[in-house]
């Protein structure tokens, strides 16, 4: 796509290693997020019968929910690492919208749903509106 | 697949994920850019700057996004809710077209549309796929390929 006219003062390699690296992260932290929710069940159904409090405990007694703030931490400082070496105009649309597309396939592998051709198309149009959005 | 239309409320969480996240990001923005330049010399200006309105407001906005975003995958699949986020870079650019007046060029306009087209094309199906047992985690299959 973008990549082979990236980044004057890094090589090819060591730029896509960074964007990959904010995409990866960030995937395994949404994933690992979504699991931990899944797990939870639905929140409002527990507010409703639990109260507030009762909402919070469950989210914040889900190791998994930890794992996966822990990469999305992680995928924070991975972003600014990459900042710092290439320009915003290449890192913001590239990883938001790769993002979008290694969520699906990780959706469908990891936590087993239906991702048919609805949300494939729809994960592709959204993914091409980021980056024309921010590039 | 699943079934699961959403309801009203259900409607309102997303809306929220979309709203929250790029409104906070804007008044972090604007909230920074008000202060003096941050140094790691002086690390106290970065704590005492999470005090001022517009970062405050930022902060908060930015937990309700999260936690709306934490409700939204409570009922909804990652693969549903992960498209609505989309929807923040385009209220981001018509806030800036229409509230700080700045020019949206032809390619953004076509990045809008698509966008819109596609979490309308995805809010139009199921919002989650329907598993046998929905609270048994299989989930915790996930695991640890991806987190090694």
């Amino acid at each position: 796509m973008m990549i082979p006219s990236l980044a004057p003062q890094s090589g090819f390699w060591s730029s896509a290693t960074m964007i990959a690296a904010v995409v990866l992260t960030s995937t395994t932290g949404e994933v690992l997020t979504a699991a931990a929710m899944k797990s939870i069940g639905d929140l409002d159904e527990i507010r409703a019968h639990s109260g507030m409090k009762g909402a919070i405990r469950a989210v914040l007694t889900c190791p998994l929910f930890f794992a996966g703030v822990g990469f999305l931490a992680l995928a924070f400082f991975a972003l600014l690492l990459a900042l710092n070496y290439l320009p915003v105009s290449l890192v913001a649309p590239a990883s938001a919208s790769l993002t979008l597309v290694t969520n699906a396939i990780a959706g469908k592998l990891f936590l087993h749903e239906n991702v048919d051709r609805r949300r494939w198309t729809s994960a592709v149009l959204v993914c091409i509106g980021v980056y024309l959005l921010a590039h | 697949m699943a079934h699961a239309r959403l309801l009203p409320r259900q409607y309102l969480v997303l809306g929220l994920v979309s709203l929250c996240a790029p409104l906070g990001d804007s008044c972090l923005s604007r909230g920074m850019t008000h202060l003096p330049p941050i140094t790691l010399a002086h690390p106290a200006t970065l704590v005492s700057a999470v005090f001022t309105p517009w970062i405050a407001v930022g902060i908060a906005l930015l937990i309700g996004f999260f936690a709306s975003y934490l409700t939204a995958l409570s009922w909804a699949d990652l693969t549903f809710v992960l498209p609505a986020t989309g929807l923040g870079n385009v209220v981001i650019a018509l806030l800036s077209h229409y509230w700080l007046h700045e020019t949206i060029s032809l390619e953004r306009w076509a990045g809008i549309v698509l966008i819109t087209v596609g979490v309308g094309f995805v809010t139009q199906g199921p919002s989650l796929t329907k598993r046998p047992n929905a609270h048994a985690p299989e989930i915790a299959v996930i695991e640890q390929p991806a987190v090694r």
